[in-house]
């Protein structure tokens, strides 16, 4: 087994408050099934679309952006799979497509010491 | 965890109706767009983290500090309440502050404050309707125009013009003034009543859109149940002919979806505990000095209610209801109503009679129950060729694939019944 990342990016969270709840039931279906099948090592952590930059020699710090809006990271979680294939297979079943955000799918790198 | 079916519209009315309390009616808008950043972060969270024990309490405190936020980011460029004006000059002040018009005894009165203000006087009742839909049931323009079969635009219009009357209204309906409160209680429980008929009789081919409706109104209606003031005797016979009405409502369609008329319907399968409250409501607290179009429209459906088949029904005492209903509110669809039951009461002859000199009845063109009716009589009087015209004129203004599908079946009846 390999660990991967699922960068959650953009995804308009539905304009009205029935769909944010389907999308919320969606999203917990989602995820109540991957780790019932043993994929999700860590669950991950939301991240606020706001923060700083710090960036260059002089370290300055910016107030972001970051990404367009619709390319900024809202969260990750820590998935285990048997390869790429295997977690960008999971990483479909994601609600986030539904409104147009995307899953960014990164294998952890492997340390062979 | 499981949330409960529609949480997240009743939460979103709660927290416009506390906040729009908080900021001033005038800053409605900004009161929708905390209760919508509300929500995005909830679910910015909830979806990876899961759902906490008690997400209306979450809700509510991410509302409240969404809320400090925004007066903070608002607080030179608008002008709020007098009394949020004072602790805003502080940052000190200003949490403590938000914190207590946050206090749930503070909350409990917002959702009947909101609903008083929407039903305003100088907007048209189904302005109002909308308005209650969108800001107190958390109804989205898109639900709210698909509910009503209406298109997005024209329902964003009605509900953008009407918001734009309440804002200018310059202050929350006062739920404490006596006097203002019996002056705009009819209107609000009228715009119940259309709310839980455009759930009953509405256009909207889905069920379950309809149901909703049904729901939302008794809801609202449980809440001026609650509030001595608004707990009338007219209010107990509204919420008794909803809960008589909702009682049908699982038999009103059967279980491929067609819809039943009142005659047809499985009696067995009307709702029996929402019946004894119905008849609790009317017996008991419904009784007053007033007779309302709801006594005798609670009255009517409660007669229906108790006969066991539609030859056991008193149509004699339906039509002296409906009579009654003619001096309180007089409408082409009641004389229709009317008419029907006395030839259910008289026979066929006497029906069609009743339904021809229906005063107003070119309101009527357009009413597919009013062919139909016609339809229904004549093909009683064995006159197969009319009825299937009738019911052909029905069918051209059906309002959905569901009234449709019936008057589809009623001309198939006429076919059959004709002899070959």
């Amino acid at each position: 087994m390999s660990e991967y990342v699922f960068l959650y990016r953009g995804g308009e969270n539905g304009r009205s408050p029935e769909r944010a709840q389907q999308m919320m039931q969606k999203w917990m279906a989602w995820l109540k099934d991957l780790n019932q099948k043993g994929h999700v090592k860590d669950q991950g952590q939301p991240l606020e679309r706001s923060g700083k930059l710090v960036k260059g020699s002089q370290k300055t710090v910016t107030d972001g952006p970051f990404a367009e809006a619709k390319d900024v990271v809202g969260g990750y979680t820590l998935i285990q799979a048997r390869d790429l294939d295997q977690a960008v297979e999971l990483s479909k079943g994601c609600p986030i497509f539904e409104v147009e955000g995307a899953v960014e799918v990164r294998p952890v790198m492997k340390m062979n010491m | 965890m499981e949330i409960s079916e529609h949480l997240f519209r009743r939460e979103s009315g709660r927290m416009v109706a506390a906040l729009t309390r908080i900021f001033g009616i005038q800053n409605l808008a900004m009161a929708e767009d905390v209760v919508q950043d509300a929500f995005c972060r909830a679910l910015e969270v909830w979806r990876i983290r899961g759902m906490p024990d008690n997400p209306s309490a979450w809700l509510m405190t991410t509302a409240k500090n969404c809320a400090v936020d925004a007066l903070r980011r608002e607080r030179t460029a608008r002008t709020f309440e007098p009394e949020l004006s004072r602790f805003l000059q502080s940052e000190w002040t200003l949490a403590p502050a938000v914190d207590e018009l946050f206090a749930p005894s503070a909350i409990k009165d917002d959702l009947l404050r909101m609903m008083f203000s929407c039903c305003h006087p100088r907007l048209r009742e189904e302005a109002q309707v909308a308005l209650v839909l969108h800001i107190l049931c958390g109804f989205s323009v898109d639900e709210v125009a698909s509910a009503f079969v209406s298109s997005h635009s024209a329902i964003e219009k009605r509900i953008t013009r009407a918001k734009k009357v309440l804002a200018g209204s310059k202050k929350l309906f006062d739920v404490a003034a006596g006097a203002e409160f019996s002056v705009r209680l009819p209107a609000v429980h009228r715009a119940l009543y259309l709310l839980f008929n455009e759930g009953y009789h509405g256009a909207s081919p889905e069920t379950a859109v309809r149901t909703e409706l049904c729901q939302e109104a008794m809801r609202l209606t449980a809440l001026l149940l609650e509030h001595p003031l608004a707990a009338t005797p007219t209010t107990h016979a509204l919420a008794a002919l909803m809960c008589f009405h909702a009682a049908r409502l699982p038999a009103r369609v059967d279980g491929s979806g067609n819809l039943n008329s009142l005659f047809d319907q499985d009696r067995s399968r009307w709702d029996s505990n929402l019946m004894a409250e119905g008849q609790r409501l009317l017996d008991i607290y419904a009784i007053g000095s007033e007779l309302t179009e709801y006594h005798v429209e609670a009255a009517i459906a409660w007669v229906h209610a108790t006969a066991g088949c539609t030859e056991d029904t008193d149509w004699g005492h339906i039509v002296l209801l409906y009579e009654m209903l003619m001096k309180i509110r007089p409408s082409p669809v009641v004389a229709l109503n009317r008419a029907i039951a006395v030839g259910q009461h008289q026979g066929a002859a006497r029906g069609l009679e009743e339904i021809r000199t229906i005063a107003g009845s070119d309101r009527l063109a357009s009413y597919p129950f009013y062919f139909a009716a016609l339809g229904e009589f004549e093909l009683r009087d064995r006159r197969y060729e009319t009825a299937q015209e009738q019911f052909r004129a029905a069918l051209a203004l059906a309002r959905s694939p569901m009234e449709r599908e019936f008057l589809a079946r009623r001309i198939d009846a006429c076919k059959s019944a004709a002899p070959v």
